[in-house]
């Protein structure tokens, strides 16, 4: 079988800020993954890892002290050298459909949803007239769950999950390739959490296999687990494992240190916190900026780890060994 | 014990949003509130931290009923809680250093002088370095910032804490180090918590018992 070319393919991307006094800080350094159509990436991390600069990257939308290299390929476009012009008029919206953090801070809080839901229409699925750009305001609607009856109300009218559809249904109208939802989860309820990725997971499925493709940006594990087909583990800029979501949140378990530590923290685990601090991204060590928090460091770690079946580590747990490894650590 | 009795409260008296709510903690207890967002279990928590008057009901402190509140509640009232909310961007004064912020109660109280000391031993709790303590918010993650909002809480020894979502925008590690912090210091002062929030699994795993809201809040209009 061969692979179906992927919806967006990041390659060496990196970027760094710059700050007064000449500092600079790598926010995202060296990054490499793909997103395939119908697939799920999940991409997890601390806050201040670097994974809302990555979304941001891949959106235009960096401050202007931000500097970029590296490639991330939508289609025949690269997203890193695209000019603002062709980020706002093909990028956002019609390549990419942007599922914000906070829905009720993204939607326009003066206008009813049916407004903007209109305007989205005729503005990216070129639709004209009246009657017709309301009934496709109403499908797109439909299409996210948003119940046509809340259509006249205002963002702040809204539940968390109702605003949540709301701004989904827009990401949706442009039909973009890929989907880019950046914490959709945060604040929300367990099973507000559980809807809102099942129905993420249900624009990304398509019976024919020709789906959209979606980067999901969470520090939530458990929404990680419930959509992802595959996990990206960020740590000071770097992906520093890249796994099948089964085998990661399952077994054989996590191989790099760091995404093994995510996992134990959770409360239904052993809810022991990783010791320490992620590193200052303005600051880096030499080697494994995981080193000061590893309990498998050695001397070799003053070294950078170079990627190796996906994960960045001098001594991953071996992928078939980890319950052993639990064990002889426990 | 930590008590609120029938406590009714919210910000139009003619539509509160907690309606005849009871609950208690015993000293040394950990309690999980449980309900969803936008329940009203935030303002209960405001209540039981003497940050928001209610329109009726009672809280008791040790048996002594809270008359006044906010800046006006007696001294010896006000430092029993220790009161953290979930956003912390919104708690902490944009103004001060993570320093001062940890060490505010203290001044306002009047124990300025011990300040250098509580706020060394505190940060060692919450994993914040010396060259943090330096900063001001804007200059730290979400993460490090609660970590300096949660010190702040514990700077006056609370005899019970308050926390009213403290990890809702977290990720899984910072999470279980803050609720380890939190368990360490009531292990040795014997304090006693109420943990208010929507995640079952974390507030079962933290907590001695949880209530739902549906059951403090008795069903009664
Ligand atoms: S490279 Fe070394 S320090 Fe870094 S995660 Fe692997 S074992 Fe730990």
């Amino acid at each position: 079988m061969t692979e179906p070319t992927p919806v967006l393919s990041v390659r060496g991307l990196s970027v760094r800020f710059l700050m007064p006094g000449g500092r600079r800080v790598a926010a995202v350094t060296d990054v490499h993954f793909d997103v395939a159509p119908g697939e799920c990436l999940a991409l997890i991390g601390e806050s201040g890892c670097g994974k809302s600069v990555l979304a941001s990257a891949l959106l235009g939308l960096l401050p202007a002290n931000a500097q970029s290299a590296g490639e991330a390929r939508l289609g025949d476009l690269d997203l890193i050298s695209a000019d603002e012009r062709t980020l706002s008029r093909k990028v956002r919206g019609r390549l990419i459909g942007l599922v914000p953090q906070s829905p009720a801070a993204h939607l326009t809080p003066v206008r009813t949803i049916r407004s903007q839901t209109e305007e989205t229409v005729a503005a990216l699925a070129g639709i004209r007239g009246r009657a017709a750009v309301r009934d496709a305001a109403r499908a797109a609607a439909e299409r996210a769950a948003f119940p046509a009856g809340h259509l006249d109300r205002h963002p702040h009218e809204l539940s968390g999950g109702l605003a949540q559809r709301a701004a989904t249904a827009l990401a949706l109208v442009g039909d973009a390739p890929l989907l880019l939802a950046d914490e959709p989860t945060t604040g929300l309820d367990r099973d507000l959490v559980d809807r809102t990725v099942d129905e993420l997971r249900r624009h990304v499925d398509t019976a024919d296999g020709t789906g959209r493709g979606l980067l999901m940006i969470t520090h939530d594990l458990a929404a990680a687990e419930r959509i992802a087909d595959r996990v990206a583990v960020m740590y000071a800029g770097r992906i520093v494992e890249l796994a099948d979501a089964a085998s990661f949140f399952g077994s054989p378990g996590p191989r790099h240190p760091y995404g093994r530590g995510l996992l134990r923290a959770l409360p239904d685990r052993a809810f022991t916190p990783i010791p320490g601090l992620p590193p200052e991204l303005g600051a880096l060590p030499e080697g494994c900026a995981f080193a000061p928090r590893c309990d498998r460091a050695t001397d070799a770690c003053a070294a950078l780890p170079p990627v190796t079946g996906g994960v960045a580590c001098h001594h991953p747990v071996p992928g078939s060994d980890v319950r052993a490894a639990e064990d002889v650590h426990a | 014990m930590l008590e609120l009795r029938a406590v009714t409260a919210g910000y139009d008296p003619k539509a509160p949003v907690v309606r005849n709510a009871s609950l208690a903690v015993a000293p040394g207890e950990a309690v999980g509130l449980l309900g969803p967002s936008g329940c009203g279990k935030s303002t209960l928590a405001r209540v039981a931290a003497l940050l928001h008057r209610p329109d009726s009901g009672t809280l008791l402190l040790d048996g002594t009923p809270v008359r006044r509140w906010r800046h006006r509640a007696p001294r010896e009232q006000r430092t029993a809680v220790g009161v953290v909310f979930q956003q912390p961007r919104l708690s902490a004064d944009p103004r001060l250093r993570l320093t001062d912020l940890i060490a505010e109660p203290l001044r306002a109280t009047g124990r300025r002088e011990e300040a250098p000391g509580r706020v060394a031993e505190l940060a060692a709790a919450v994993g914040l370095t010396p060259d943090l303590l330096g900063r001001r918010p804007h200059e730290v993650s979400d993460g490090q910032l609660q970590r300096a909002c949660l010190a702040r809480a514990l700077v006056l020894r609370p005899r019970w804490l308050v926390c009213d979502e403290m990890t809702a925008m977290l990720d899984a590690s910072t999470t279980a180090a803050l609720v380890a912090v939190v368990e360490e210091y009531r292990a040795a002062t014997g304090a006693g918590l109420l943990a208010v929030g929507h995640d079952h699994t974390l507030l079962r795993r933290w907590c001695d018992r949880t209530a739902h809201w549906e059951d403090v809040t008795g069903g009664t209009p």
